[in-house]
């Protein structure tokens, strides 16, 4: 881990994010530029960004032998920052298409700036080896998707939605950099990596190292939405622009999943035992209450919502198996996740667009308005259930296998009931769309072009990452790898 | 000329089925057609059977006809038929009964096709048993035979059939569990199922007490007393042995004429034959342990059931329980037999078990000619109350010299086959039962009051005027039914070489 | 090359059914027809599977083998051998019978092949799985969509509860199990979820004794082991009639496979600790499920409850670990598939056309529906366990191998023969003779061609098979080598 000199080249390893600056800045300008609102023109243009700046990501971005640290020790360039910027460009891209008009967000260029803003925040995140970095990042993040959860001005939800996240966010964050300082009190350096090392030469007391674990934490455990700091999703989630909730839900899920993998490995290993004890009641505790609150939901999103809060928990249990081979199997959980929770939030959003709802009971007779767009909710919520041949299956098997691999049989069982009962509501869905019966069962559901290209992307994706897994495992194996 | 011999049983044993199976490509509107291509085809088997009696050569040790066959290899069971003196005439008098009570048949007119296929199907089940080598074998014809006759009950029955073909079904099953369970532990204890190679080994199987390496958690004589009694058990509902005989009235009355015929004919004889071929000579010290208790039991089936035939009103079940009274002779005749064989008085049991043997035979003779009768008389009067019916000889002049006929065959009147058999029984039984064949000489008294009660409450005393007008007589199909049946009884009763010869020397051989 | 027959038979189904999907949602016919040609590969190829295994090679055949995440040691290897050969042509035939009992369903007609060919996938996959993770993969393809095919199309009255109750039974049995495979798999060291990798693993016999039960009581739930057998009668019923054929017919044999694959042969000195307790469990079964199903009023209740019973006798031979009861688990397998296929086809058509099935209701349906009548007395026989029918065929083996373990058990679920031939007797009395009721007379019209052939083919193979056991007994019983040969027993 040596800190290289500045050459030009190292540049080349932050491509992805200088490009994404620019690409927001051709937004802005299009914006401005054009005489009415394209919303159309826009959404693609970032798309098509997105999508561009992420196969340049995939060919230039890769790191190479060794991890290295650049710009003076404030990021990594390693297999970590690399499979999670991919993810997040895919997400930003996919959401990107999927605002393609949605009222109130999809003609206004600064929702698409911030989008690519919040993308470029996610990216450092992952990256980031400096607290100071880290903190910037987070913010980066976080404050662009306060301002896109509550875009809607006219919609009190979308308000509340924003100001929610924002105070919650804002007072998470005021703890974890609390944490932080201490941190860099204790050691005397804001590098990540030199931290560990630092503290263990200043004989810090474990139970003082527990306590800083235990503040950084909240922040964390805000991003992912782990309990007990979850309480903001539902509602946050519910009221956000969908595109915005789906992006929220995943991307951002999975750069807060970036940073603790990080975070926890690299510096707390003095007192790995117990934070991973912690991790683990936290980890039962997120799943149980986001499975359990998910059985009398009412409204689509806030279902999701505390689906992706237990998901959370089950990609949790890789850390807790605390290998190498645990920490890959959370990165492919995220992968799969993220594609398959976009695909669902997808199919709501298509729903919306038509019938104005987002109550679970007026999906009735979805099945017969639109089959494939059932079919693709199908494959969705089978996926998110753990169903073969889908991403969901191997995801979490892999997650268990790494749990019983390192002797945590009870939270696999935990985790596997768990499962059972998020089937339970995702069956419940289906029973509604296949089943029930509606009056509205003949009026048709448009899906535009780009919806569909998101929708079979996304399903393509799934069921190649459930029935083949082998390369994204490969992935995963090696982030994880760069993390021990 | 080569394969029939080589595979006569087969082609007697399937024959029927076969030619059931193609009776249902007759539409089933064609009925005449479908009554004669039954007894054509009941016919074949019979035709065969004959050859196999003037083939089979007495007094040659061993079953003859053998054939063998890969069945159920996994449990070392295999399709093996044979005959020998005993299974010959079974053979015989199954294969003639079955096309004389289709003949009787003539007048079903309901569902005809099925009726006719389940009484093929029936007789490929009893012939089964009677030639079968195998105990699995034997099993599955055994049970083969049983739903044919729950059907025939159920659905061409009289008024009562419900009750009588459930509770035959359920005490034969219930019997043949117990079969079922007892072959399943000969099975495991020898590891073959064939016949032959168990009467072989079974004696001597005693000592060891592990299997195949595999210590069972029975001990061998444990396994063989347990196997003892579920085989009589079984056998003893079938025959029946008082007091499993309760199923007998019901089914026997319930059933259609052709069915009792067959019931009592055949199926009952199915009990005595298991005890002859498995029970005696797979475990003759058991079976001598006991045979007083069978002795005992065979004496009061033969003074009850006589009593209880005595007793009745109702003209078929009266018939129904002579069967009873007869076939105690049967089992007076194997008890003596299993207490004396192989000791000083192995002559006299030789002559018991001929008696017996005969005695089925006669039996299977005289009461499928009583139970037709019955049935002719029911099918003109609809009634079988005693009561009602009387006079009729002068309305049926020849029914009732054919009546008299069967039944002094059935009372065992010296020149006739009834008198042979039941002689031999108690010639051979009373050296060795003295008191239990002293009683059934008095079961012999009463056999004659119900027999004559019989023949007087029909035929004789003042006519009931409802049967003025009516044609009370026997037909022409009816008296060649029945003309077969009477000519035999009068043959073995004049002259029982023929077929005493056949049955002796086999006897002689096993139990001598 | 050779032709990958296994996987054409695995993917076939699945592949229909993805097609299927896009079709137009109108064209019934030509969706009936597409799902018929599909069945019918599966079931031709099924065939030639079962026939051309050769017996006297022995061991897997027709394998095949496909790295799939060499990461971790999960290979694509399947293989067909002597205990799941009858089975993969069970699925075939329950198959092919159920899309011609399935002709008349007119409502999505698209959707509910296209699920049924999944869950078709789901099941051939684990027969013939030689990879752990792969069966566990297929296994669950294999349950979920009993889910939709029984909310959607089922019994209105109690299709939602059953549904869920039953996916939720199944998927809690699984998961259980996938825990268990999870820790053989790292305690073996092996790096492979190949089966034969595990198979010669050596775990140690305390590893053994525990995680026996919950591999095998994760599977034996879809095999329908007291006490977690109460899914299975409200399913059955509450299925539409080709799901229910296929349910009882086939899904139920794969729990009791997976759980003779996974847990007998992979744990076996577990399996020899807990013998007396699952001989004990199923005991339970056969003699309380022919109780049980004794005392139903609704027909197809009666024949729920009877595979609750049945599927006893599987489990029982099982757990004798000898060569003749495992022999008649794989024969009773079969046996029983094929008998409850047929059942529920006759209920189905019975009930399709009387719109009740409550027995007190029906009668004297013989006279309009013979062939229908005579095809259920067929299956009647079959379940009483009737020599010249495959039950006895199936169920002989089992009671010596009973016998050999423990004699007491022989003659307890000997009991439950009587039991059966009881009801089943009344059944086909109450059902098919006797006086048809007034407002059913002139109501009921007869079955077509399709129906025809389904009840010709099943009822046939139940008298081929039980007149003629050599072929299938055979096979069996080399398959059941295997199993011995890693349980050690004889």
């Amino acid at each position: 881990m040596s800190i290289a000199s500045f050459e030009p080249t190292t540049l080349l390893t932050v491509l992805p994010e200088i490009l994404l600056l620019a690409l927001a800045g051709i937004i802005l300008v299009v914006d401005l530029a054009s005489q009415r609102s394209r919303g159309l023109l826009l959404a693609w243009l970032t798309a098509l960004g997105l999508t561009g700046i992420l196969i340049i990501a995939l060919l230039y971005g890769q790191p190479g032998e060794n991890d290295v640290l650049i710009f003076g020790g404030m990021l990594r360039h390693d297999w970590t920052a690399f499979a999670f910027r991919v993810l997040f460009l895919f997400a930003a891209a996919m959401t990107a298409l999927l605002s393609i008009d949605v009222e109130g967000v999809a003609d206004r260029g600064e929702y698409y700036a911030l989008l690519i803003v919040a993308t470029l925040g996610m990216s450092l995140m992952a990256s980031s080896a400096d607290m100071i970095m880290l903190f910037l990042a987070i913010e980066t993040t976080s404050i662009p998707l306060y301002i896109l959860a509550g875009f809607m001005k006219g919609d009190d939800k979308s308000t509340e939605s924003g100001l929610k996240y924002f105070l919650f966010g804002a007072l998470t964050s005021a703890v974890m950099l609390y944490g932080f300082s201490l941190l860099y009190g204790f050691s005397g350096d804001t590098n990540i990596y030199r931290l560990s090392e630092a503290m263990r030469a200043g004989a810090v007391s474990p139970w003082l190292i527990g306590g800083m674990a235990v503040l950084v934490l909240v922040g964390f455990s805000f991003k992912i939405s782990a309990a007990p700091f979850q309480f903001w999703a539902p509602d946050v989630y519910e009221g956000a622009p969908t595109p915005i909730t789906s992006f929220i839900s995943t991307a951002s899920k999975a750069a807060g999943f970036a940073v603790l993998l990080r975070f926890m490995l690299a510096v707390f290993p003095a007192i790995e035992a117990e934070w991973v004890t912690l991790l683990a009641i936290i980890a039962t505790a997120t799943m149980t209450v986001g499975n359990v609150l998910a059985i009398p939901q009412t409204n689509i999103k806030r279902l999701l919502a505390y689906s992706s809060i237990a998901h959370a928990g089950y990609a949790m249990i890789g850390l807790v198996a605390l290998s190498s081979f645990g920490t890959a199997t959370v990165i492919f959980y995220l992968i799969g996740y993220v594609v398959t929770n976009i695909t669902a939030f997808a199919v709501v959003i298509l729903f919306a667009r038509s019938a104005g709802s987002d109550e679970i009971v007026d999906y009735a007779g979805l099945s017969r308005r639109s089959p494939g767009l059932a079919l693709v909710l199908l494959v969705a919520l089978l996926s998110l259930g753990g169903m073969p041949p889908l991403a969901g299956f191997v995801a979490k098997f892999y997650v268990f296998a790494a749990a019983i691999e390192s002797g945590w049989i009870w939270l696999a069982f935990v985790g596997v009931l768990n499962a059972i009962i998020g089937l339970y509501y995702y069956m419940t869905i289906l029973k509604v769309v296949y089943l029930y019966r509606s009056e509205d069962e003949n009026k048709p559901i448009t899906i535009p072009r780009s919806y569909a290209l998101v929708l079979m992307i996304c399903v393509i994706a799934i069921l190649a990452i459930g029935t083949l897994s082998a390369p994204w495992l490969d992935w995963s194996v090696n982030s994880a790898l760069s993390l021990f | 000329m080569a394969f029939l011999q080589a595979h006569l049983l087969t082609l007697i044993l399937f024959s029927p089925v076969a030619g059931g199976v193609l009776l249902l490509l007759i539409p089933r509107e064609r009925l005449q057609a479908i009554r004669w291509a039954a007894l054509f085809v009941s016919l074949i088997p019979f035709g065969l059977a004959l050859w196999l009696w003037f083939t089979y050569q007495p007094g040659v040790e061993g079953y003859q006809f053998v054939e063998q066959a890969i069945w159920y290899e996994a449990i070392s069971s295999s399709y093996h038929l044979g005959v020998d003196g005993i299974s010959v005439p079974m053979v015989m008098l199954t294969t003639l009964l079955t096309p004389l009570a289709i003949l009787i048949s003539w007048s079903i007119e309901d569902n005809v096709r099925s009726y006719m296929t389940l009484f093929l199907l029936l007789e490929t089940g009893m012939l089964g048993v009677f030639m079968s080598l195998d105990l699995l074998i034997f099993f599955v014809f055994w049970e083969i035979g049983l739903i044919p006759m729950y059907f025939l009950i159920n659905q061409w029955g009289s008024g009562n059939r419900e009750y009588a073909s459930f509770k035959f079904l359920i005490y034969t099953m219930a019997g043949s569990l117990g079969l079922l369970l007892a072959i399943q532990m000969i099975g495991v204890a020898s590891g073959t199922f064939d016949l032959i190679a168990i009467t072989e080994k079974w004696s001597a199987l005693n000592q060891s007490l592990t299997l195949f390496g595999l210590p069972i958690t029975l001990a061998i004589g444990t396994v063989k007393k347990i196997a003892f009694w579920a085989f009589v058990v079984a056998f003893a509902i079938k025959v029946p042995i008082w007091p499993f005989h309760t199923w007998l009235p019901d089914a026997h009355t319930e059933a259609p004429t052709a069915g009792s015929m067959i019931l009592a004919g055949v199926l009952l004889k199915l009990g005595a034959y298991g005890f002859l071929r498995l029970v005696l000579p797979l475990y003759p010290v058991e079976a001598k342990y006991f045979a007083g208790v069978l002795g005992f039991l065979a004496a009061l089936a033969i003074v009850l059931g006589a009593f209880a035939s005595w007793g009745q009103d109702d003209f078929k079940r009266l018939v129904a329980y002579s069967s009873v009274n007869h076939m105690g002779f049967v089992v007076l005749g194997i008890a003596a037999a299993a207490f004396a064989q192989g000791t000083m008085q192995a002559d006299d049991a030789v002559i018991a078990i001929n008696g017996a043997v005969l005695q089925m035979f006669n039996h299977g003779l005289s009461a499928a000619g009583m139970f037709l009768l019955v049935g002719v008389i029911y099918d003109r009067a609809h009634t079988r109350d005693l009561n009602e019916l009387g006079g009729l000889f002068p309305l049926a002049p020849i029914y009732g010299g054919i009546l008299i006929f069967t039944a002094m065959a059935s009372l065992g009147l010296p020149g006739l086959n009834g008198f042979v058999s039941e002689f031999l029984v108690v010639r051979g039984s009373w050296p060795i039962f003295t008191l239990y064949t002293a009683a059934s000489m008095l079961g012999l008294l009463i056999t004659g009051a119900y027999i004559l009660k019989g023949i007087a409450k029909v035929l004789q005393g003042p006519l009931n005027e409802k049967w003025l007008g009516h044609k009370m007589e026997i037909n022409r199909r009816e008296i060649i039914a029945i003309a077969p049946l009477m000519f035999l009884m009068l043959l073995i009763g004049v002259w029982p070489a023929w077929i005493l010869n056949i049955i002796n020397q086999t006897v002689k051989l096993l139990f001598g | 090359m050779e032709v990958p027959i296994l996987s054409i038979v695995v993917f076939t189904p699945i592949l229909f059914g993805v097609v299927l999907f896009f079709f137009p949602a109108e064209r019934h016919r030509e969706i009936r027809i597409f799902a018929l040609a599909g069945a019918t590969i599966a079931l031709i190829l099924s065939l030639w599977a079962y026939f051309t295994y050769d017996q006297a090679i022995g061991g897997y055949q027709l394998v095949e083998r496909y790295s799939w995440v060499p990461r971790l040691g999960i290979s694509y290897h399947v293989g067909v051998d002597g205990m799941n050969a009858p089975l993969v042509l069970l699925t075939g035939i329950v198959m092919f019978t159920g899309v011609l009992i399935s002709w008349g369903i007119d409502d999505r007609p698209r959707e509910f092949f296209g699920f049924l060919f999944i869950l078709a996938t789901g099941v051939f996959g684990v027969f013939v799985s030689l990879d752990l993770f792969q069966l566990f993969f297929f296994y669950e393809i294999a349950v979920f969509p009993m889910y939709l095919l029984i909310a959607i199309w089922g019994w209105k009255v109690t299709r939602e509860y059953a549904a869920m109750k039953l996916t939720l039974y199944l998927f809690v049995g699984s998961v259980i199990a996938i825990v268990g495979g999870l820790a053989m798999y790292f305690a073996s060291g092996a790096h492979s979820f190949s089966l034969f990798a595990l198979e010669g693993a050596g775990f140690s016999v305390d590893f053994q004794r525990f995680w026996f039960p919950f591999v095998f009581f994760g599977f034996a739930v879809l095999g329908g082991i007291f006490p977690v057998h109460n899914w299975s009668p409200d399913g059955h019923v509450a299925a539409p009639t080709a799901v229910s054929m296929f349910h009882a017919g086939v899904l139920m044999k794969v729990g009791a496979f997976a759980a003779l694959r996974v847990g007998i042969m992979l744990l076996p000195e577990g399996a020899r600790f807990w013998a007396p307790l699952v001989l004990g469990l199923a005991t339970v079964n056969v003699v309380y499920g022919a109780f049980i199903a004794s005392i139903q009023t609704d027909f197809k209740y009666v024949i729920g409850f009877s595979s609750v019973s049945h599927m006893g006798l599987v489990i029982l031979g099982f757990a004798t670990l000898n060569l003749n009861g495992i022999t008649g688990a794989g024969i009773q397998m079969f046996s029983h598939g094929v008998m409850t296929a047929l059942f529920f086809a006759v209920v189905g058509m019975v009930y399709d056309r009387a719109h009740t099935r409550e027995i007190p209701k029906l009668g004297g349906f013989i006279k309009v529906m013979p062939l229908v009548g005579i095809a259920f007395i067929i299956g009647g026989l079959v379940s009483m366990g009737m020599p010249g029918f495959s039950g006895f065929v199936a169920e002989f083996p089992i009671f010596m191998g009973l016998w050999q373990s423990q004699p007491i058990v022989a003659i307890i679920a000997a009991f439950s023969i009587v039991i059966t031939a009881g009801y089943i007797m009344r059944v086909i009395g109450r059902v098919f003779f006797g006086e048809m009721p007034e407002e059913l007379k002139g109501h009921i019209t007869p079955i077509n061609t399709f129906d025809k052939i389904a009840l010709v083919i099943l009822s046939g193979i139940l008298l081929l098979v039980g007149v003629y056991p050599t072929i299938i007994a055979p096979l069996v019983e080399s398959g059941a080598q295997v199993v011995l040969a890693l349980v050690g027993g004889a």
